[in-house]
Order: C-alpha cells, then sequence, then structure tokens
C-alpha cells in the first residue's frame, strides 16, 4: 500500500499504471477520484482551501487500509489526498485498489473512501463570492460509513 | 502539567493560533475538563470551543470528552472534518 499527501496535482494515468505493475495476479483495478466541486450552498465555488493534521492523517488513511485488507483480498492500494488551495474541477482524492477479482476492489475502493470521508483529519475551507466557510462533516457521509459497520464483520 | 495543543480548521483560523503547549492545572483530568479551561480565557475562546463546535484527537486518534489527559500529551482541536 501507498500513501501520499501532498500539494501537487497527480497524473491518474501514470499512478494507475504504477499499481497495476505492482500488482501481479491482478484481474481487477477499481479507481476513484474526488474533484473539486463549483457549486456550495450559497454561489459558485472560487476555490476550496484544504489542510490536514501532518502525521495523524497517515496514520488514519493506513489504518483504514489495514481494515480494508483484513476485510478483502487486496493486491495493491494507493492514496493520494491534495492539501492547499485548488480550484474546481481539480483532483482532490485517488483511491485505487487491485484484486484478483473485481468485486474485492470495487467494495474496498468504496469503503476505503467512505472512511476516508468521516475518518481522517482534513479539512475543507471553501471560498465563494459570499466569504469563506469551514465545511461540517456530512451526515450523508456518515451514514455511509455506518453501513459498512451494519452490514456486519467490520474488523 | 504541559500538554502540546494543536489547533486546525475553524478554531485555528478564528483563533489565530496553530499550537502552544501551555502549563495546564493538574486538576485537569479529562478532554473534556481541558476545553472548559481552555473555554475560561473567554471571548471567542469560549464562542468557537462550544461544544458542538470543536471534536479533538488525544495523541493522533479520535477521542471523545470523557478521555483523560496526562502531562506530556499532544491534544488536537478542530471543527468537524471534512476531506475527500
Amino acid at each position: 500500500m501507498s500513501i501520499s499527501i501532498q500539494t501537487a496535482d497527480f497524473d491518474l494515468a501514470a499512478e494507475l499504471s504504477a499499481l497495476r505493475g505492482a500488482s501481479m495476479g491482478a484481474g481487477a483495478l477499481v479507481s476513484f477520484v474526488g474533484l473539486v466541486r463549483d457549486f456550495a450552498d450559497d454561489g459558485k465555488v472560487q476555490n476550496i482551501h484544504l489542510e490536514h493534521y501532518p502525521g495523524m492523517s497517515e496514520k488514519a488513511l493506513e489504518n483504514i487500509i489495514v481494515h480494508a485488507s483484513a476485510r478483502w483480498s487486496l493486491l495493491g492500494v494507493r492514496v493520494i489526498h491534495r492539501v492547499g488551495t485548488l480550484l474546481p474541477n481539480d483532483q482532490i482524492v485517488l483511491v485505487a485498489t487491485t484484486s484478483a477479482h473485481r468485486a474485492d476492489a470495487f467494495a474496498a475502493c468504496e469503503f476505503i473512501m467512505d472512511y476516508l470521508k468521516t475518518s481522517a483529519p482534513f479539512w475543507k475551507k471553501e471560498q465563494t463570492g459570499h466569504g469563506t466557510r469551514w465545511l461540517d462533516t456530512k451526515e450523508s457521509d456518515v451514514q455511509r460509513a455506518q453501513r459498512w459497520i451494519d452490514q456486519g464483520d467490520m474488523q | 502539567m504541559n500538554i502540546k495543543l494543536l489547533y486546525f480548521g475553524r478554531p485555528r483560523e478564528r483563533l489565530n493560533i496553530s499550537s502552544e503547549t501551555p502549563e495546564v492545572p493538574d486538576n485537569i483530568a479529562t478532554l473534556g475538563e481541558l476545553l472548559d479551561w481552555l473555554r475560561q480565557r473567554g471571548g471567542l475562546w469560549t464562542q468557537e470551543l462550544a461544544e458542538n463546535r470543536v471534536r479533538c484527537a488525544l495523541n493522533q486518534e479520535m477521542s471523545k470528552p470523557d478521555a483523560p489527559v496526562r502531562d506530556g500529551d499532544e491534544v488536537a482541536i478542530f471543527s468537524p472534518i471534512s476531506g475527500g
């Protein structure tokens, strides 16, 4: 598994190619890329600022991947989370997983993303024409993460 | 005792502080009591550290107000997380 927290953008094709190269025996590669939305509750987003808790953010992501690896049969995991100032349509986050069969890669990718949203220490501040606003944890994200526990065998 | 305090997100910005290592009275036993003690600074501190506005991590683990704090601990105080 490999985790990066960085200000720089990432090359999706290069990242997936590297993960594929490191996942001999894989029959599936699933990836999710989160993008900066251009709409907010109070208008058009001009930019967002992302900060994190250095030290804890890496540990939290590692812990999520450890849980995913215990629950599904994974060959590789790549997570990149960007910080700093980002513009609408910019890439924020990459979660990519490889496994022998697609079911495990799909489920683990979604699980990692859902837990990242509710347990990794990152903060987003949105700038619109009306000023800036720190975003709160979304209730819908909490519910998505809870679903994995409700389905049982959460380790 | 000394506790290293880190601030992130909204409280970091509004209180204009990223970190400090204050001398905390020895009778402070839990995270909740530590927050109460910080709120006694008054003004913005009372407002920004209101119970429903902040979350805490103790030694880099998400923690609840009843978690015990000890000399040398690292406590982070932040607004609800919003990554991804």
